[in-house]
């Protein structure tokens, strides 16, 4: 039995280490909970003593007289019942809040990877192709450069540039201010706001997978089966494209998921330049507003995100991969 | 991501002192002379704010509100006519003292677990070793961000914040590092000399150790800055004092009417990080030789 299935037996042993890490970000969210100055009740549902009833009730609810391994278990028992806590901000659970904002986020996301994946791919196989030529040097370094700038500062300059004096991209929100027709209208507004951030978001991970791919596309281009291919008299771009950029581009795919936690520490900064209702924006608010229940809530959801990101990324590899999962 | 790893002059490192081959290899790298000197016109303008900056950074009505560039304001003045120069150079001392303190903790305490646990080996090893993983899996910003929230927007405690979720990326280089000096023949001969464990470790493998360590610093500098300004614009930036991050963050509802409020901190820390990435890049060309790829990790 033992060999028969390696991925099905790499994947249950993945799912099985992801399993503490969540456990891991719970603890460290009770513990800040505890540790942090003031009373626990202010953290867990933004409630003081100056409203003497809703604070004895809570007490009770979170069992806060009692010691401290019941205070975990009760705290553990209404995470495992998705109870992530009551915004009092919100004025609604806290789970529910964030799904709402969850599909904002997701669309932002999906569109800025499909922007830099493609255009990250695109310059990092033409420079490996020109490798130590000017364009080259000029691509890497507006990489580096593209590494070394804050994220929200970028987004403030697209929008100093494009939104406010030329005027052609609004600046804030997802829909504009004054009603629009449904259907296509919409759509076309939506897309208008859309562009800057998903350009603001999306240059972070060009650079990321630009290098990556030039590193790897020269590390392949390098290798004995490129020579054959071009003895064969294969035309360049077939060796470029079918040949090399395939072997190269497993590490690419993956890169995303392995980096997943700076994809999500992204998307706070560029939903908060741009005001984009997601998820990002709503930890600002939360912050703002002094909103501990759902900077909590928030923290918890976004790592499993991560945890579950790599998770699938971890196991693609395998399936595309098979190498990884016999080791 | 090096463009080119600068050749070393390997002859002179035979015959004489290990300083002339680094020497040499300085002599041969532009990118160092440049980001370094850049880093140093950085730290001096910072350094010297208080001659330089014509006006107090907290005080109010040094120029009109949201005023534009003028002879009195060369950088304009912000939303309540505060003097944006001043605020840069006052705000750039503290976003790069937060830099550098974050990164020497770092790097403090990444030396020590890397080196115990590179050296040692065995089940200290594995112990601190899944202790730094644990580390590791943790969001980084967020759990920073969360740190600052609950725990009070000091300076402090942003550094400490900022350390204490860094360190475990230099633990692991030092420790790889360790590992692999560990095992070659001059500390071998240390050994059979009767050497002293902690001259070995101080005296034969540290300092061979010490170009990624350096390197890695650099980078980790340049993390730090941006990490800060990342907190700051998000408005947890310590409340009593200028940063680039926190002017970014009054600049935001004020894009419309005054881009100068925006333009310049960004272009502070833009600036002061690129140099930080350019310098870690160039040194790791000259101190490392063979290893074409570095450590980054991103916020």
């Amino acid at each position: 039995m033992a060999g028969d299935y390696p991925l099905l037996r790499y994947s249950v042993r993945r799912i099985l280490q992801a399993v503490p890490l969540i456990f891991w970000v719970v603890i460290i969210n009770f513990t800040i909970i505890h540790l942090a100055p003031g009373d626990p009740a202010i953290y867990l549902a933004s409630v003081t003593e100056a409203t003497p009833e809703a604070y004895a009730e809570l007490r009770k609810e979170f069992g806060l007289d009692k010691p401290l391994y019941v205070q975990m278990g009760i705290y553990l028992w209404k995470l495992l019942h998705l109870d992530l806590g009551y915004s009092t901000w919100h004025n609604s659970p806290v789970l529910g809040v964030i799904l709402d904002r969850l599909p904002a986020t997701m669309l932002l996301m999906a569109t800025a990877f499909s922007i830099a994946s493609l255009m990250g791919v695109v310059l990092g196989v033409i420079a490996s192709r020109y490798s130590y030529s000017v364009g080259d040097h000029l691509a890497t370094l507006a990489s580096l450069a593209g590494y070394s700038m804050p994220i929200f500062w970028l987004g403030q300059l697209l929008i100093l540039f494009f939104a406010l004096y030329l005027d052609w991209l609004p600046s804030q929100g997802m829909y504009s201010m004054r009603g629009v027709e449904p259907g296509w209208p919409a759509v076309l507004d939506v897309l208008k706001h859309l562009l800057l951030p998903a350009i603001t978001y999306a240059t972070y991970h060009m650079t990321l997978v630009f290098r990556i791919t030039r590193g790897k596309m020269q590390e392949t281009l390098a290798q004995d089966f490129i020579l054959t291919a071009k003895s064969k008299g294969l035309n360049e771009r077939r060796v470029l494209y079918r040949h090399a950029l395939r072997n190269a581009l497993l590490p690419v795919v993956t890169v995303i998921g392995i980096n997943f936690a700076y994809v999500m520490a992204g998307s706070v900064f560029t939903e908060t330049v741009f005001g984009w209702p997601g998820m990002g924006r709503l930890i600002f608010e939360s912050i703002t507003a002094r909103d501990y229940p759902m900077i909590l809530g928030i923290f918890l959801v976004v790592s499993m995100m991560i945890v579950l990101a790599n998770l699938i990324t971890d196991i693609l590899y395998a399936m595309i991969d098979p190498r990884v999962a016999y080791n | 991501m090096t463009t080119s790893a600068e050749p070393v002059d390997h002859q002179s490192s035979n015959r004489g002192p290990q300083w002339r081959a680094i020497w040499g290899a300085f002599s041969q790298n532009r990118a160092v002379p440049i980001a370094g000197s850049l880093l140093l016109v950085l730290i001096l303008l910072v350094l010297f704010a208080p001659l330089l900056a014509p006006y107090d950074p907290y005080a109010l009505g040094s120029g009109s509100r949201l005023g534009g560039h003028s002879f009195r304001n060369i950088m304009g003045a912000d939303n309540l006519g505060r003097d944006v120069f001043s605020r840069l150079l006052w705000g750039g001392r503290v976003s790069i003292f937060v830099g550098f303190s974050a990164a020497f903790a770092t790097t403090v305490l990444g030396l020590l677990v890397g080196t115990i646990s590179g050296y040692l080996g065995g089940w200290v090893d594995d112990i601190l070793m899944r202790f730094t993983e644990t580390f590791m899996v943790i969001p980084r910003f967020f759990l920073a961000l969360i740190i600052v929230a609950f725990f009070g927007a000091s300076i402090w405690n942003i550094i400490f914040a900022i350390s204490i979720l860094t360190w475990p990326v230099t633990a692991r280089i030092v420790r790889s590092e360790f590992l692999t000096l560990r095992t070659r023949q001059f500390v071998d001969a240390a050994h059979v000399i009767g050497t002293k464990r902690s001259t070995i470790i101080f005296r034969e493998i540290l300092p061979n150790a010490i170009g990624v360590v350096v390197v890695n610093a650099s980078l980790l500098t340049a993390q730090a800055m941006l990490l800060e300004a990342g907190l700051s614009y998000l408005g947890l930036g310590d409340p009593s004092l200028v940063t680039w991050g926190r002017m970014l963050y009054e600049a935001q509802p004020f894009l419309r009417q005054a881009w100068w409020m925006a333009v310049y901190p960004g272009l502070g820390i833009f600036l002061s990080v690129l140099t930080l990435n350019l310098l870690g890049d160039g040194l790791n060309d000259v101190l490392n030789p063979r290893s074409s790829e570095i450590h980054r990790t991103g916020l």
